[in-house]
């Protein structure tokens, strides 16, 4: 048994601690937001937030996630996940929708340390996120439109 | 509407949370977010009760008494905005608002759902969605909206030619009185379903033509969509496969001791495609194939490697194949001409690398079978799953679920992973159901990719540098071969999907000869996001180019005279050179390249801006235009041409899958290159105003990219790259 903190609240989970996060969050607690891609921290598609930081859950153990904030997806309410959450939709971000939980979750941790990133800036660090249907022109017009709002 | 299975369904959904475990079943409910009905969803997800649905005229739509309107949609969402689409064309002759309206996956059932230009086949693909849709949808909205009218004329006692409709609420002006959809829907339901319908004009259009918001938006960014590998069943099962290291190579033994020690690990079983391990959930099982000890017979495995390949197909190019097109007299225009121009083009095998790797999700009981899947073979796969369990094709239910992706991969006429989905569940305890998931090195390295192709071709110029004779050779495997589409696809030797793009160039040349080889090889090959264009326009649009080059004329002059007799190329041609400055210098180590290509009726012209630096290539900029007849929704056409040749520009700059002694080289994202968001260039899309019957755009930019970028990158360099990905000096 180990417990973690998930989305605010503490939960008991009977797993191995080695186990990734991504699968004690999917297939123990039914947080499927997060994506499986590749496993290897390539794509990103399993990007969440441990205290507030952008990390690949399908490498990261859940061990690692103990006395931590875990945020998800399904959990992400800051005004800056909100902002970012509200430009996807208003700009139509969205195509197969598989990978954007993940990128999502970086742009707005990106938000959280720079209001007003540059076009390098979004680059680098959504550079981990793949996007298979190319959806990269419009994530970025999306950033850029989430910063101008959440100041 | 309301059927055994979806009481069922919602039942179990609402449990839908037990987990496995070692110690047995844990009944841990979880939030049901997804029960929401008033979203769009694929499947099951949300299937408005009995008593909500009051009306139903067709197989297409229905209307609750909640004033919600449900569109069914025949076909998968995997990205391309067809359930958006759909519901359009619906909610358009309907006169609904555009907020009432969900999106629904229909059940396999080829009799309701058939694409109709499929013949008997329920599926998706060849961007025919809305294209084969265009007037089926409409006349399903527009019977729907005339038995309200007629229901609501014999309610209030008025005449039907009195009543307006407008987003969603039926009035009678002169009495006052008004209702909404819902409040009318009983009623509707009792009207007789009228056997012809007066459709809009397009100038009477109201949501047709606009930018209507995506219905799969909210639960795409929420994390709150279904996929298929989201589903969970009580009593699940997740399966992970070890797959044969070579294409061909069988299974001659194996030690499952290490792999039963895992814990978790439930099954170890020996099936078709390899060795299943079955685990409580996906982290045992994976666990366990990793601990699995497999020898391989690989006596009868295919061991070439690419370049082996691609030798042995120039070989092949020396000879004559069978031929595809043949106007004038080829041979002894050649030999007259003044000027003669060779070239040889070649693309790699490509995985489609969708970001949801392949999973299916099956449950076989005494009634049937049940899958969950991103199904975009709906029909083709039933029938497979229908043959292999011996049962009716109507005893295998399928839940089309959102795509996470696929460019052509869940749409395997050999029904591969389903198949292997189906193996592990039929051994499984009667309504036990199993997801199996494919991890992204079954993806890479378990089959069916884009084919590699050569073409090889020579071009003669007159003696005032008109092009007048043109031969192609195309050599690469025959995706339709052994598929059941053979016997419809296949004419005379020529697999239509090896030769579209080439066979119908659409310049005028006097003489004209194309042929073909189709060699046949153990790799798995497959369709990729516009089929044989993905080929065809690289070798046709840069060998173009050349020929330009070599009569010294401006390329899109060029392409011009030879295009009198198709204005829609033309169309696109001339409005993407406009938009995009042609004739403006660039700086240093700068090139514009254009490309004009036809694939799935939809015409799409590019210009690339590129940079070219120690090396690297950097596009910069790409002006898109593209004629797709009425644009049904400017935005998600607009999404699809940024998207489309987004996706075809990793195929220009990095993706290549390359086989050694057989082994696939590349197993994930690291070596397996895709575009990433600081190679995407800045992408505007313009699109031609047409009242034509609108076609497909799912796929239509994808293949342009490639000659546009090369194009340029010989503007820029002078170097002429003939091999995707493209590699300068």
């Amino acid at each position: 048994m180990i417990q973690l903190t998930i989305n605010g609240s503490k939960q008991s989970l009977d797993i191995d601690p080695g186990m990734p996060l991504l699968w004690a969050l999917r297939d123990h607690m039914g947080l499927t937001g997060t994506k499986f891609g590749c496993g290897i921290a390539q794509c990103g598609s399993c990007t969440i937030h441990l205290d507030g930081e952008p990390v690949r859950s399908c490498i990261t153990p859940a061990s690692e996630a103990i006395g931590k904030q875990i945020t998800t997806i399904e959990g992400l309410k800051s005004p800056s996940g909100k902002a970012v959450q509200a430009a996807w939709r208003e700009l139509e971000v969205v195509q197969c929708g598989y990978c954007q939980s993940g990128q999502i979750m970086s742009a707005a941790a990106l938000l959280e340390r720079k209001s007003k990133p540059t076009d390098a800036e979004i680059d680098a660090a959504m550079q981990g996120n793949l996007c298979r249907c190319a959806t990269y022109v419009r994530i970025r017009a999306a950033i850029k439109a989430a910063a101008n709002k959440s100041v | 509407m309301k059927s055994d299975w979806i009481t069922n369904l919602s039942r179990r959904r609402f449990l839908a949370a037990g987990v496995a475990t070692a110690a047995g079943l844990t009944l841990g409910i979880m939030p049901v977010t997804r029960a929401d009905t008033r979203r769009s969803g694929p499947g099951f997800a949300g299937a408005a009760p009995a008593d909500q649905a009051a009306f139903q005229p067709n197989a297409f739509l229905r209307i609750g008494s909640d004033n919600q309107i449900t569109v069914i949609s025949k076909h998968l969402e995997m990205g391309q905005g067809t359930y958006t689409g759909l519901a359009t064309l619906v909610a358009e002759e309907l006169d609904a608002a555009w907020e009432q309206v969900r999106v629904e996956g229909a059940p396999a059932d080829a009799k309701r759902y058939r694409n109709l230009y499929w013949g008997e086949a329920q599926g998706t693909g060849g961007s025919t969605a809305i294209a084969n849709s265009w007037m089926q949808m409409r006349k399903a909205g527009a019977a729907a909206r005339h038995m309200l009218v007629e229901a609501a004329a014999k309610q209030w006692q008025v005449k039907a030619d009195e009543i307006g409709v407008e987003a969603g609420r039926l009035t009678h002006a002169p009495s006052g009185r008004s209702a909404s959809f819902g409040e009318m829907a009983d009623a509707a339901a009792q009207q007789p379903v009228p056997q012809e319908v007066l459709l809009k004009e397009p100038d009477e259009f109201r949501l047709i033509g606009k930018r209507l918001p995506r219905k799969d938006s909210p639960e795409k960014t929420d994390g709150s969509a279904l996929f298929t590998i989201d589903v969970q069943l009580l009593e699940m099962y997740t399966a992970v496969v070890a797959h044969p290291p070579r294409f061909g190579a069988k299974v001659r033994s194996f030690d499952d001791k290490a792999a039963r020690a895992i814990k978790g690990v439930k099954q170890v079983l020996q099936i078709p495609s390899g060795i299943a391990v079955v685990g409580d959930d996906f982290w045992s099982a994976k666990q366990g194939r990793d601990a699995l000890q497999v020898e391989w017979d690989e006596s009868e495995a295919f061991k070439q490697s690419s370049s082996e390949i691609l030798d042995s197909y120039r070989e092949l190019a020396d000879q004559p194949g069978t031929v595809a097109r043949n106007e004038g007299d080829s041979e002894t225009a050649m030999a007259k001409a003044a000027k003669v121009i060779e070239a040889e083009y070649s693309v790699p095998f490509l995985a489609h690398a969708p970001m949801e790797p392949m999973d299916c999700v099956v449950r076989i009981d005494a009634s049937g079978c049940e899958i969950w899947n991103g199904e975009q073979m709906n029909t083709g796969d039933q029938m497979a799953v229908a043959g292999l369990l011996g049962l009716q094709p109507e005893q295998v239910r399928i839940h089309m679920l959102y795509a996470g992706g696929s460019f052509g991969r869940r749409a395997n006429p050999k029904a591969d992973y389903v198949l292997e989905a189906v193996h592990i569940a039929k051994t499984m305890p009667p309504g036990t159901p199993v997801k199996l998931i494919w991890t992204r090195e079954d993806d890479m390295r378990a089959g069916y990719y884009r084919p590699l192709y050569l073409h090889k071709l020579k071009a003669g110029l007159d003696a005032e540098n008109r092009p007048m004779v043109w031969q192609q050779r195309i050599v690469g495997q025959s995706i339709l071969a052994g598929t059941p589409f053979e016997s419809v696809m296949v004419k005379d030797g020529i697999d239509q999907t090896s030769v579209e793009g080439a066979a119908n160039l659409p310049y005028a040349l006097k003489h004209i000869h194309i042929d073909l080889h189709s060699p046949q090889l153990q790799v798995p090959v497959l369709w990729w996001r516009s089929v044989g264009s993905t080929h065809t326009a690289f070798a046709v649009e840069c060998f173009l180019d050349e020929l330009a080059a070599e009569a010294g004329k401006d390329p899109v002059a060029f392409r011009r005279a030879l295009l009198a007799e198709h204005p829609r190329h033309l169309g696109v041609l001339n409005l993407a050179v406009e938009k995009a400055g042609w004739d403006e210098p660039l700086g240093r180590n700068r090139g514009r390249g254009v490309a004009v290509h036809e694939s799935f009726n939809s015409y799409v012209a590019q210009v690339a801006e590129v940079t070219v630096r120690r090396g690297v290539i950097y596009v910069d900029r790409v002006v898109i235009a593209v004629d797709c007849g009425v644009p049904v929704n400017p935005d998600v056409i607009e999404a699809q041409m940024q998207g489309g040749m987004g996706f075809g520009l990793a195929a220009t700059l990095a993706s290549e899958l390359t086989l050694r002694e057989g082994r696939v080289e590349q197993s994930n994202f690291h070596d397996y290159l895709t575009l990433r968001i600081d190679q995407m260039p800045e992408v505007e899309v313009y699109i031609v105003p047409s009242t034509e019957a609108p076609t497909g755009v799912g796929e239509p930019a994808t293949p342009v990219i490639a000659p546009a970028v090369a194009n340029a990158v010989f503007a820029a360099t002078g170097q002429r790259l003939r091999q995707l990905p493209l590699r300068p000096a």
